[in-house]
């Protein structure tokens, strides 16, 4: 249990998927303009993660671990990843269309966003088993969900800023981004 | 200029991906700590551009539109497992390195972006020039920011020790904020002198499909963030 605690701890807040590891760095800065649209933003990728570290972490548990084809890793994952979302994507919109009301538009953005990819293959090179990579799936998910809206309210918030010229547009929510990359270096100490 | 020579310009300078197009971030922000990282995650790179703008332009009449994107992911991603195994064997030190953003060339959008917009309606040989000449001008941006980085967070470039003893390294650069004010500062002064840069709208924003195959900061989300 105790383990398992440490995991999603250093996933969603110490070595966080954007901050520190770059991951998703493209839909950080792109979708980051409003809280609510970074919200819908974070739901999609926390679903998205969720279910592929589960079917992931399956297909190399059964079939590419057993019989030795872990070369096969990356060629598989993706693949599967993209053929997952374009599958959730229509159950969603047959099955449950609130929830592809909310989280469509995003559905689309998440293949090419290689935290998903990135967290198959961190959990298959660390040997996480089952439970711990959806364990660590969905920390890493939730991170990428707690820095996109903490980025998107700080710039709500500066929106009407007075920035120097050669700062406008993505060289500002760069300097934010990377301030808030030293903050989250405090989280270190957590473990 | 020939034609050949003009996609070598094309991709070191007209559309950098980097500082012109500002595609591929992930890796550029990540494995750039030391410039030496940023010579082998550029040529990996590039030999994955090369080999597989000239596989996807040889095999584009065959492939059908309906499964271009899957049949461009299956291409890419099989050359990045060949490159993938070959560092692991060849240059140990680099591939412990550069850790997982290797498998994750795959989803560099500069790849796939280059075989959407080039590979697929050109022959083999003018998209193997594109492929080096956008891998080149990769190699240079990612040379360039892992140089200052080393330089202002180690005071060394390429492992040489360039500034005097009595500078106090900025280690802060080496970690994974400096990579934001790199960039962030690079950019800047991009705006600054008004050079071609997608941040300042000056480059044409063109819409393809396929999530990132225009450029990052204006790619699908923006799109996505007016359609709300």
């Amino acid at each position: 249990m105790k383990e398992l605690l440490v995991i999603a701890i250093s996933s969603a807040l110490v070595s966080n998927v954007v901050l520190s590891q770059f991951l998703g760095i493209c839909s950080f800065v792109g979708v980051s303009k409003k809280v609510e649209t970074a919200a819908g933003m974070g739901g999609a990728v926390i679903f998205v993660i969720t279910i592929a570290s589960i079917v992931a972490s399956l297909i190399y548990d059964f079939i590419l671990g057993p019989l030795g084809l872990d070369y096969l890793n990356t060629i598989v994952f993706i693949l599967v990843i993209a053929a997952l979302v374009q599958l959730v994507e229509m159950f969603l919109h047959k099955c449950m269309v609130s929830l592809y009301n909310a989280l469509g538009v995003y559905l689309p953005l998440i293949t090419t966003n290689c935290a998903v990819l990135g967290v198959a293959l961190t959990n298959v090179q660390s040997g996480y088993g089952f439970v711990q990579s959806v364990i660590n799936g969905v920390g890493t998910a939730i991170g990428y969900t707690i820095a996109i809206i903490l980025l998107a309210g700080i710039r709500e918030h500066t929106e009407g800023n007075d920035i120097p010229y050669s700062f406008q547009g993505s060289p500002i929510v760069l300097v934010t981004a990377g301030l808030m990359a030293i903050a989250f270096f405090g989280f270190s100490g957590l473990l | 200029m020939n034609k050949y020579m003009e996609r070598i310009y094309n991709g070191i300078w007209k559309e950098n991906p980097i500082f012109v197009q500002m595609i591929g971030l992930c890796p550029t922000l990540a494995v750039t700590t030391s410039a030496i990282n940023g010579v082998g995650m550029g040529l990996s790179t590039t030999v994955v551009l090369v080999l597989a703008n000239i596989l996807i332009a040889a095999l584009r009449k065959i492939i059908p539109d309906s499964v271009r994107l899957p049949a461009e992911i299956v291409v890419v991603a099989s050359f990045v497992t060949i490159v993938d195994m070959l560092m692991e064997g060849f240059t140990p030190d680099l591939y412990e390195s550069l850790g997982i953003y290797i498998p994750l060339i795959v989803v560099n959008c500069i790849i796939l972006g280059r075989a959407e917009a080039y590979a697929m309606k050109n022959n083999a040989v003018l998209s193997a020039f594109d492929g080096i000449g956008m891998g080149i001008g990769f190699t240079i941006a990612l040379i360039l920011i892992g140089a200052f980085r080393e330089l202002i967070g180690a005071g060394m470039i390429f492992g040489v020790q360039i500034m005097p003893a009595s500078y106090v390294p900025v280690s802060i650069f080496i970690l994974a904020p400096g990579a934001f004010f790199i960039l962030a500062i690079l950019t800047a002064v991009q705006n600054k002198l008004k050079m071609p840069s997608a941040t300042n709208g000056s480059v044409k924003k063109k819409k393809k499909a396929g999530g990132c195959s225009g450029d990052c900061l204006s790619c699908a989300g923006h799109d996505a963030a007016k359609a709300e």
